[in-house]
């Protein structure tokens, strides 16, 4: 996400979230009533004061939060991998060990939720430190950053170098035990903030974005002229009053929620709950018989006839008996055009010129003359949207006349009343024992006079009577 | 400087007309409209399956028009084509950089497309006997945010360089570039018919363009910040879309206005993705708190949430038959929920 976030009309968006939350956890950890049991941990020959063991951790969280331990150990590993506590033992492997490995708070300082920029500057010093304190302490992964940075930050390496030594030599006034400890701090600080390469960058936020106060486009006399443009023509567009427009969403709603299986269950079954795949067998594109909810939804809009391959073969029987399917068949080939290869275009469009556009064509449709006109005169240089015109004609010819006609037919009628209305799934391994079929325990349903048992009997729904379970 | 200033006072201006013929058209609320419409019980949807494989953060994912299949994007530098219905990895496709940003399952099912960092939206066919790549497209000159195939010949791309562009598949050209935009473009969708599409940017706006044409025909603005996800509302008649600002809001292309802003005082992470139930009815956004809230678009309330990811729900995706919702998450993991 962007770094410029905006603060704009009060909403000011918080960078990782889970920061916070994350160190509310920590401060209730080192609550000196409530919080961890600390102790002092040996790590090798020194003492390391407030330490607590990874169990411990675990063993926390469990109690805090009423939580089992697989969750306490997942919690506790996102508190090690985004810095908050740091391990002693092997302290590049930032995971949370449910033993008796020794741990420690991270400092405050170091906190991620400060989003202190980790600079260049930071990181280069950090590792001229590193360096000089021991010669070929630095990890592959480091010396190769080191270079890196050596090169690209070469003008103010002299400023690096000092203030790596400054540092040595001030924490050399210090005692071992909390010299160490200082290294750990920091050394954990720069495993979360660069991480070795194969580990995830925890911090990481995507690329960098231009928008309107880093833009790189032109904002020039040329761009505003066309905004300028863009603005007139704008005003004079027209527009539908909110009251239609808002009235179409709800009825859409309406009319397709029988047809939304998050909202209302399907029947048989939703696979993704019961591992049956009947439903997309029954739905399928070769079906024999469809449902009744798929030829009901033909009845909702023309697109959603012709989008369905079973509907439009239907809505082709029935133009056929009306010896018009030539205008379903020309309609099938403009998509052919549109949306085919490229190379195939002239050849394809010629063949549309012979089938239906030619005077005296075997399947001649009937377009206005204007639109054929243009359409005759196109062809002859074919590209891909230059049956457009002549298509949109056809559509709107079926739209409004056939289509219409079609839904009165008895074609339709009698499919709709010979549908399949699926019966539930009933897959009882004991007879005795039901496994629940339909939709999630606590489906979306519109509950219906306080019905609450779960069933799919709602308004718009096919009029099925569903077996009520007991 | 005299002439732009007086430019961008009359831009302003004009701009200012607009916003009063939209009021004129605003003789109703939503919440008016609404009003008899029952509301939607709280959604408790379970997780089903939880697809494991990729090795890093996932940035996206696209069902197939099978809606068993599905194609998933990870910086791991992968495409996976999931069986999600039995979790199986059909293909593990290796690409060229993994810094992935998109992808992409065409309607026919024969390709799929990704792209990302290196500027390019690379088309590979999944129906030769080892995966192939078809084409390279190499325009943009920013990163690529965004694809989506209308067949298997053409290709919508939306990218950081403010662009976005039609390409012929064949040919690797591009046939139109939508030039309009002031900052990175985000994400795209295309309308029902095909015929147009809308896209969401940096520069906190959605516009609806004409795909043969080239030109923007209606700008939405109201958002705050990046909006980062956009879908058409089923019917094709309105946009949702999802924002940096915390919010989603859905715009309604005949009365040209936003219709509402789906917003709660306590949210306050970024929107990264959305995607409608086949009604319209719910929508599932995806935001940078690690959950999916779940908004009833009608009444604007929340319903219900997702939550189980570890990190940022990076994509979100409802499959045509509108059977279940897959998340995709920085923590490397997809989730299907029902």
């Amino acid at each position: 996400m962007t770094i410029n976030a905006l603060n704009q009309n009060g909403f000011q968006r918080e960078q990782m979230p889970c920061l916070t939350k994350m160190e509310r956890m920590i401060v209730a950890m080192q609550d000196p009533d409530m919080g961890m049991k600390m102790r002092n941990q040996r790590l090798l020959i020194t003492v390391i004061p407030h330490a607590m063991t990874g169990i411990d951790i675990v063993e926390w969280l469990i109690q805090k939060y009423s939580i089992c331990e697989e969750e306490a150990l997942h919690l506790g590993n996102l508190l090690v991998k985004f810095g908050y506590i740091y391990p002693l033992r092997e302290p590049r492997n930032l995971c949370l060990k449910p033993d008796e490995s020794p741990y420690r708070f991270q400092t405050p300082y170091y906190w991620t939720t400060t989003c202190w920029p980790a600079t260049e500057l930071d990181y280069a010093i950090y590792l001229a430190k590193k360096n000089i304190r021991k010669q070929g302490e630095l990890i592959e992964y480091e010396k190769e950053s080191y270079n890196a940075l050596h090169k690209r930050i070469n003008h103010t390496w002299d400023f690096v170098v000092m203030q790596a030594r400054e540092q040595l030599r001030a924490s050399k006034q210090r005692r071992k035990a909390d010299r160490i400890v200082l290294e750990c701090q920091e050394q954990a600080y720069w495993l979360v903030n660069r991480p070795p390469p194969g580990v995830m960058n925890v911090l990481e936020q995507g690329p960098e974005r231009k928008n309107n106060l880093n833009t790189r486009v032109q904002l020039n006399a040329e761009f505003y002229k066309k905004e300028i443009e863009q603005n007139r023509r704008g005003i004079g567009r027209n527009r539908v009053k909110s009251s239609i427009c808002l009235e179409s969403f709800v009825k859409f709603c309406e009319q397709y929620q029988a047809h939304d299986p998050i909202m209302q269950g399907s029947l048989p079954s939703n696979p993704w709950i019961t591992d049956d795949i009947m439903f997309w067998n029954m739905n399928s594109d070769t079906v024999a018989m469809p449902t009744k909810l798929r030829v009901e939804r033909w009845s909702f809009s023309f697109m959603e006839l012709l989008n369905d391959p079973l509907g439009r073969k239907e809505l082709l029987r029935y133009l056929e008996k009306e010896f018009s399917a030539e205008n379903l068949c020309f309609w099938q080939a403009c998509e052919d055009v549109r949306h085919g290869e490229t190379s195939k275009i002239p050849e394809k469009v010629d063949e549309v010129y012979k089938q239906f556009l030619a005077p005296g064509a075997s399947r001649w449709v009937n377009i206005d003359s204007k639109t054929m006109e243009k359409t005759l005169e196109g062809i002859k240089r074919p590209h891909r949207f230059v049956l457009d015109d002549a298509q949109l004609h056809i559509y709107f010819l079926m739209k409004k006349d056939s289509y219409p006609r079609y839904l009165k037919s008895d074609l339709y009628k009698n499919l709709l009343a010979k549908a399949i209305v699926p019966q539930e799934t009933k897959k009882s391994v004991f007879p005795f024992m039901r496994r629940q079929r339909h939709s999630s325990p606590s489906p979306a349903l519109v509950p219906s006079g306080g019905e609450d048992d779960g069933k799919a009997k709602s308004s718009g729904a096919a009029p099925t009577k569903i077996n009520s379970s007991s | 400087m005299g002439e732009m200033d007086q430019m961008k006072k009359e831009a302003e201006g004009l701009k200012s007309q607009i916003e009063a013929a939209r009021k004129a058209a605003a003789d109703t609320t939503l919440a008016d409209a609404a009003s008899g419409v029952a509301p939607a019980p709280r959604v408790q949807l379970k997780t089903r399956k939880t697809l494991k494989g990729h090795l890093a953060k996932i940035y996206a994912m696209h069902w197939a028009t099978d809606c068993r299949l599905m194609v998933s994007a990870s910086q791991d530098g992968k495409l996976i084509i999931w069986d999600a219905f039995s979790g199986n990895k059909i293909n593990a496709v290796p690409l060229k950089s993994s810094w992935v940003m998109t992808c992409a399952y065409a309607p026919s099912g024969n390709l799929v497309a990704s792209g990302g960092l290196d500027n390019m939206c690379t088309v590979y066919n999944l129906k030769t006997p080892v995966v192939k790549t078809v084409k390279e497209l190499d325009a943009h000159t920013g990163y690529l945010s965004c694809a989506r195939f209308l067949s298997d010949t053409e290709i919508l791309t939306a990218s950081g360089d403010t662009t976005c562009a039609l390409w012929d598949i064949e040919t690797g050209k591009q046939k139109t570039v939508f030039l309009n935009h002031v900052g990175d473009c985000m994400c795209l969708a295309l309308s029902p018919d095909m015929n147009m599409f809308i896209s969401g940017a940096c520069d906190s706006l959605a516009k609806l363009w004409d795909i043969r044409d080239g030109t923007c025909k209606q700008t939405f603005q109201g958002h705050t910040s990046d909006i980062n996800a956009i879908s058409f509302f089923p019917s094709g008649n309105a946009v949702v879309t999802g924002s940096d600002d915390c919010t989603c809001k859905m715009y309604d292309l005949r009365s040209d206005q936003e219709v509402i802003s789906y917003q709660d005082a306590q949210l306050n992470s970024g929107v990264t993705s959305l995607a409608l139930s086949v009604s319209g009815r719910l929508i599932f956004a995806g935001y940078d708190d690690f959950n999916c809230n779940i908004w009833d678009s009608l009444k604007g309330e929340k319903v219900g949430v997702l939550s189980g990811h570890d990190n940022r729900v990076s994509c979100t995706g409802v499959p045509q038959d509108g059977m279940c919702v897959c998340t995709g998450s920085w923590d490397s993991f997809l989730k299907i929920w029902n």
